[in-house]
């Protein structure tokens, strides 16, 4: 698994929001689009040639764009505002939860570039603390796509549901899990591969990582399954908890802060409900740094073997 | 509209004055000062522009009014049971448990346009109004009523220059020029004069008036339906706790409710100033 992966096929989630954003514009004349000044590293520009009169510029004002989507939505159009996730979810955190989810109105936010895979830019551009601001405002929903396929079905689902939906997207191109037929739903996991022995649950880039990481546990004996946890809120915690009971074991990985986290949201589900052992893949106390993409999740621990070494543990665990 | 009586707006404003500081007494807590500095702003804004149906309030062709100025809030909901978009009655439950008169304004209340209170958003959602309207033809205007100390917030200045830079005529911005915040005067917390040219250089249209003159309101209101290709802010001239003498002026009243034994010198005071 350390060996050079071919990645030629792999894409990037931010496209498959700007793919959406194109075909709402042409489903829905209500769906307007937002964009602080990073219209084409969002996407936002597929939409912007297509509907230019429903594209609204707000230079680099995040804070006004969001409580102007407010405006919007109170007057019956449905927002998509465009951004990095570092901006949208910090910068504007105050708009989204008073101007936003306190009137719970269908407001979406495409947080772009999310995780360390925006690399060489650094830590104020690595959006690590999206999942954990974002569910922690009454109302917010979020959603983080496992892969382009999902990107687009997601930025689509997110206009039909009701209150605000944010996205977490990524730069990097990443491997495509999911196939156009696929059903999804917001709020309803996807359970990838049944497993015995324990489970793992993980959302956006991590969930390649989990399905190739129970690949190589299953060489080891070890029969490992795999969740697409894309909603980390509303949760699914019917699915939590049956895997919960069927395997006795978690593993939760994502490529985010683990406070916070979409582990902790899981975690939360469990320890009340149905306590087994618990072990978390994400990235502990720090800010990101400079480097390659791929570097940078090696270096923070973000892989498939990582994945691997937290099942072994979490199985020791169960066993003592 | 036809120009309301300015006479019988005086006693409504005096009425309205009334109405704010006994709600807030019974309350116990609230913002007096500011709520008594923009209620002929409000008041004229209803009765004079705003085109709406209180049996109505979710209108399609309606009216926006934004009250960015959240804290000010027992103003317009006594402007709003005013107009009959919720019973009289209803006033005495500000900022009680379950309660649609929230400490600061929360949507469902009916006539209500939107939840603010966190200052400097107010402005950019009605931006956001006003470019939806254009966006679906409607000739709907948009109103919104700022604090000056509000225009500390970086985002009002974000929101100010979206509206110039969209040509928004359709918007008209108030700021309650009061001079006061919760830390003092303003030029001793942070100055933000020359407040008009400021507005001014960020592509606005500014008119300044006296905000307690019911004249110069309508006038200035007047003025700004003529303004084209620009946005318009009428800087209106206050005084926090307008309208009696120990409230007047005095930075300590911004958030606090009068006591029963000053609401009853209060009241008459008001009486004295109607005859």
């Amino acid at each position: 698994m350390n060996k050079k992966q071919d990645r030629s096929d792999w894409k990037p989630t931010r496209d498959g929001y700007g793919k959406g954003l194109v075909e709402l514009g042409k489903a829905n004349k209500d769906v307007v689009v937002l964009s602080a000044d990073l219209t084409s590293s969002t996407r936002a520009n597929w939409f912007k040639k297509e509907f230019p009169d429903r594209f609204f510029s707000f230079g680099i004002a995040e804070q006004d764009m969001m409580s102007t989507a407010a405006g919007f939505a109170l007057s019956g159009k449905i927002p998509y505002c465009c951004t990095f996730g570092v901006f949208a979810s910090g910068r504007a955190w105050d708009q989204l939860r008073v101007s936003v989810s306190y009137m719970d109105l269908n407001v979406n936010i495409g947080g772009s570039h999310g995780g360390v895979m925006v690399g060489p830019d650094g830590a104020t551009h690595q959006a690590l603390e999206e999942i954990s601001l974002m569910r922690v405002i009454p109302n917010m929903q979020v959603v983080v796509p496992c892969d382009i396929l999902e990107a687009e079905k997601a930025t689509i689902a997110a206009s039909v549901t009701e209150g605000p939906v944010y996205i977490r997207l990524g730069r990097e191109k990443t491997a495509v899990i999911t196939k156009e037929t696929d059903d999804f739903k917001i709020g309803k996991a996807d359970t990838l591969k049944e497993g015995k022995d324990l489970t793992i649950i993980a959302c956006g880039t991590m969930v390649y990582h989990a399905l190739v990481a129970s690949e190589s546990l299953e060489k080891d004996g070890i029969d490992a399954g795999v969740i697409n946890l894309h909603t980390i809120k509303p949760i699914d915690a019917k699915a939590i908890l049956e895997a919960a009971g069927k395997t006795g074991a978690i593993v939760t990985a994502e490529e985010h802060l683990i406070a916070g986290g979409m582990g902790s949201a899981v975690a939360e589900i469990i320890v009340r409900e149905k306590p087994v052992p618990i072990e978390m893949v994400g990235i502990e106390d720090r800010f990101g740094e400079s480097g390659s993409p791929w570097g940078l999740m090696e270096h923070l621990g973000l892989m498939p073997e990582d994945i691997v070494a937290a099942a072994k543990k979490v199985l020791k665990r169960k066993r003592s | 509209m036809k120009r309301p009586d300015i006479g019988k707006l005086e006693k409504d404003a005096n009425q309205l004055r009334k109405d704010v500081l006994t709600i807030l007494t019974k309350a116990g807590s609230g913002h007096t000062g500011s709520s008594l500095s923009c209620i002929e702003i409000i008041l004229t804004i209803y009765s004079y522009k705003l085109r709406l149906d209180p049996k109505n309030p979710k209108m399609e062709n309606r009216d926006r009014f934004v009250l960015s100025k959240g804290h000010g809030c027992p103003a317009l909901y006594t402007v709003l049971a005013h107009f009959g978009f919720f019973p009289k009655k209803r006033l005495s439950t500000l900022r009680e448990l379950g309660s649609s008169l929230q400490g600061h304004p929360q949507l469902g209340l009916p006539g209500l346009e939107a939840s603010t209170g966190s200052l400097g958003q107010g402005l950019s959602i009605a931006n956001g109004m006003a470019l939806a309207a254009r966006l679906d033809k409607k000739d709907t205007k948009v109103y919104c009523l700022m604090g000056d100390g509000e225009t500390n917030e970086g985002q009002v200045w974000e929101a100010a220059m979206t509206a110039a830079h969209y040509k928004l005529d359709n918007l008209c911005a108030f700021i309650d020029f009061n001079k006061l915040q919760i830390d003092g005067f303003l030029c001793d917390v942070k100055n933000i004069e020359p407040l008009a040219d400021k507005w001014s250089s960020f592509g606005w249209h500014v008119i300044e008036i006296d905000g307690h003159d019911l004249g110069q309101i309508m006038d200035a209101l007047d003025e700004a339906e003529k303004i084209k290709k620009k946005p318009v802010l009428i800087l209106a001239h206050t005084v926090k706790g307008k309208g009696v003498s120990f409230i007047e002026n005095k930075a300590e009243w911004h958030g606090i409710a009068p006591s029963p034994e000053e609401l009853k010198k209060a009241l008459e005071e008001l009486e004295t100033e109607k005859e």
